[in-house]
């Protein structure tokens, strides 16, 4: 019983019509972020069920989401706060800002805060080099960005995701 | 200011919806005109004409390109490379945001020109939300029946697709790109043979930058001549400039090629934070080699021919700008631990030589080197250099062996400097 598509059986629909019947492999990579939704990463049962709908290996999967940045295979913040220290946004203050952000996190480079909710990741440009420092958030469902960022304006992010994610769990 | 061609949203609000684009950015018409009035040789030949060069990096004719196709092999594929990652770049982004309608009929009228009846778009995996509104976006003119089967009572068809990355940096690299939307590693194919001949899915295939296609729309409605009324005989149109780095006014500029630096940086940028003085520029981002910035230097014009003579290439034009406070040394570890963290592992010279020149970068910027390091680094880049898989490698090399050659005086300052002595 495959749960991802049964879960997910429109969405998988939708991505399996974007290429040739018989290149079902091209959507491996879509399948992967779909699998990643909940959790924000992907476990062996994810892969092996993403391997069969498109016919190829579970090492395979594996592979692939080893390969690429965006693909986690452990759980790690809810919210992965990913911070680009790249030339151009290093020479505007990316490293400062990287720096001091974990210090009022308490936390070091790729690690997450104590609650599960903040991780602050360090990664390579994002295509924002004019708006340093800048960082953007990665969730199971989706990427945001966040431009011309101060360690104040970004601690108050983290502020209301907190009391965004304490309402949320306190209404439950 | 010269006229915008690229970035009308600037002047046209709101041109990223669909209506705005169709009447007030005369959207639409231009596909019209290549499906209804003009054979598919005759869109190339305008496009050839035109003297359009790629805008991903390389500045290859787009005509040309187009070209290569072997007659009579279907089908065929265009993919637009939205792959946008190297570190100083962020032009396309900002077609992709606020003016993707004629990002994506350019995309169509290449398919058009080339006779293929599906494109993907290729998106950075960051690009997720500019993936979910050109989805939205695909629908709208799939709705107005500018999608779909037997277009404008044709016998062409076209559906358009978007494909979205994950976080790798070599996926720009066009045949890497299509691996991942093969669904595999994003590592180099060995070419030839090249996409035009064996490209997606072993069919004919074009690959073409976001900023490429975006001039595509105009070049029909309004002709090659039109056209090559901006810019220089050789490097013909506007050009994106992304200015970042130590500059005033850091973002794009849309100006004729054969602008000059000087303009760029102080009529557009604003000048250098605080006047204080202009040290380096790199180009082409994070691949370049370095330019001093001279008076020669500044006065030249920005186009291809001219920007390769200064020793490095003008590539997608992402202008980093360096001032005094920067040491070179510093520098060269950015972009060296960039490209070892991206070499995709394929080719060993490119695998092997980043993660030791990053392990001698680092310890000439932390002080634990000796001035043997400074050539033993430039040493270990001349091995990588011509013996890579792809242009990854070649471009690893660029800042660190022009860095030692041109700033010498940085490297052993910081290995005098840290280390106390003269070792």
């Amino acid at each position: 019983m495959n749960s991802l598509l049964s879960k997910y059986s429109e969405e998988i629909e939708a991505i399996l019509v974007k290429y040739p019947p018989e290149r079902r492999r091209s959507a491996v990579m879509p399948l992967i972020y779909l699998a990643q939704r909940e959790t924000g990463y992907i476990n062996k049962q994810g892969m092996d069920e993403v391997a069969e709908i498109v016919g190829i290996t579970s090492t395979d999967v594996a592979s692939i989401v080893g390969f690429y940045t965006l693909y986690h295979e452990s759980p790690g913040g809810k919210y992965r706060l990913q911070v680009c220290t790249d030339l151009p946004c290093a020479l505007r203050g990316a490293d400062e800002f990287l720096a001091k952000l974990c210090e009022n996190v308490g936390v070091h480079v790729g690690e997450t805060s104590a609650d599960g909710l903040i991780a602050i990741e360090e990664v390579t440009c994002l295509a924002g080099c004019h708006r340093a420092p800048l960082f953007q958030v990665q969730t199971g469902d989706g990427i945001s960005y966040h431009e011309n960022q101060t360690v104040e304006s970004a601690m108050r992010f983290i502020d209301e995701v907190r009391q965004r994610e304490w309402e949320r769990g306190a209404s439950r | 200011m010269s006229e915008l061609i690229l970035l009308r949203h600037r002047e046209i609000t709101n041109l990223s919806h669909f209506r705005i684009y169709r009447d007030l950015g005369d959207g639409f018409k231009a596909f019209r005109k290549a499906v209804t009035r003009m054979e598919p040789g005759q869109v190339l030949n305008e496009v050839k004409e035109s003297g359009l060069r790629g805008r991903g990096g390389a500045g290859f004719p787009t005509g040309v390109k187009w070209s290569f196709l072997p007659k009579d092999v279907f089908p065929r594929y265009v993919v637009a490379n939205a792959d946008e990652s190297e570190p100083g770049t962020f032009k396309d982004r900002e077609i992709l945001e606020s003016n993707p309608f004629q990002f994506l009929e350019g995309l169509m009228i290449a398919a058009y020109a080339v006779q293929a009846n599906a494109a993907y778009v290729y998106l950075r995996g960051e690009f997720w939300q500019i993936a979910a509104d050109l989805d939205r976006k695909i629908r709208e003119m799939e709705n107005a029946g500018l999608l779909g089967d037997k277009l404008f009572g044709t016998n062409y068809s076209l559906r358009l697709y978007t494909h979205l990355g994950a976080g790798a940096y070599i996926c720009g690299e066009e045949s890497a790109l299509l691996e991942s939307l093969e669904g595999k590693l994003g590592q180099p194919r060995l070419r030839p043979p090249f996409p035009a001949v064996a490209g997606l899915y072993a069919k004919p295939t074009v690959i073409n930058n976001v900023e490429t296609l975006a001039n595509i729309p105009p070049i029909i409605s309004k002709g090659a001549a039109w056209f090559r009324s901006f810019g220089t005989e050789k490097s013909p149109g506007t050009k994106i400039f992304c200015l970042s780095g130590r500059v005033n006014k850091p973002g794009n500029y849309e100006l004729p090629l054969g602008t000059t630096f000087r303009s760029l940086i102080y009529e557009h940028g604003g000048g250098i934070i605080d006047d204080r003085p202009i040290k380096l520029i790199m180009p082409a981002g994070a691949s370049s080699g370095l330019i001093v910035a001279d008076d020669k230097a500044l006065d030249t014009p920005m186009d291809y021919e001219s920007v390769n003579a200064l020793g490095t290439p003008l590539g997608s034009a992402s202008m980093i700008i360096m001032d005094d406070t920067v040491g070179v040394d510093w520098l060269v570890n950015k972009t060296v631990r960039f490209f070892a963290h991206e070499s995709c592992g394929k080719c060993t010279p490119c695998r092997e030589g980043t993660y030791w020149m990053h392990h001698l970068t680092r310890r000439i910027h932390t002080g634990e080197a000796t001035l043997a390091d400074i050539d033993l680094l430039d040493d270990v880049a001349a091995q990588i250099q011509g013996k890579c898989l792809c242009a990854l490698g070649e471009f690893s090399i660029m800042a660190v062996r022009s860095g030692i050659q041109q700033f010498r005086a940085d490297f052993e300052a910081r290995v005098g400097q840290l280390a106390g002595v003269e070792k």
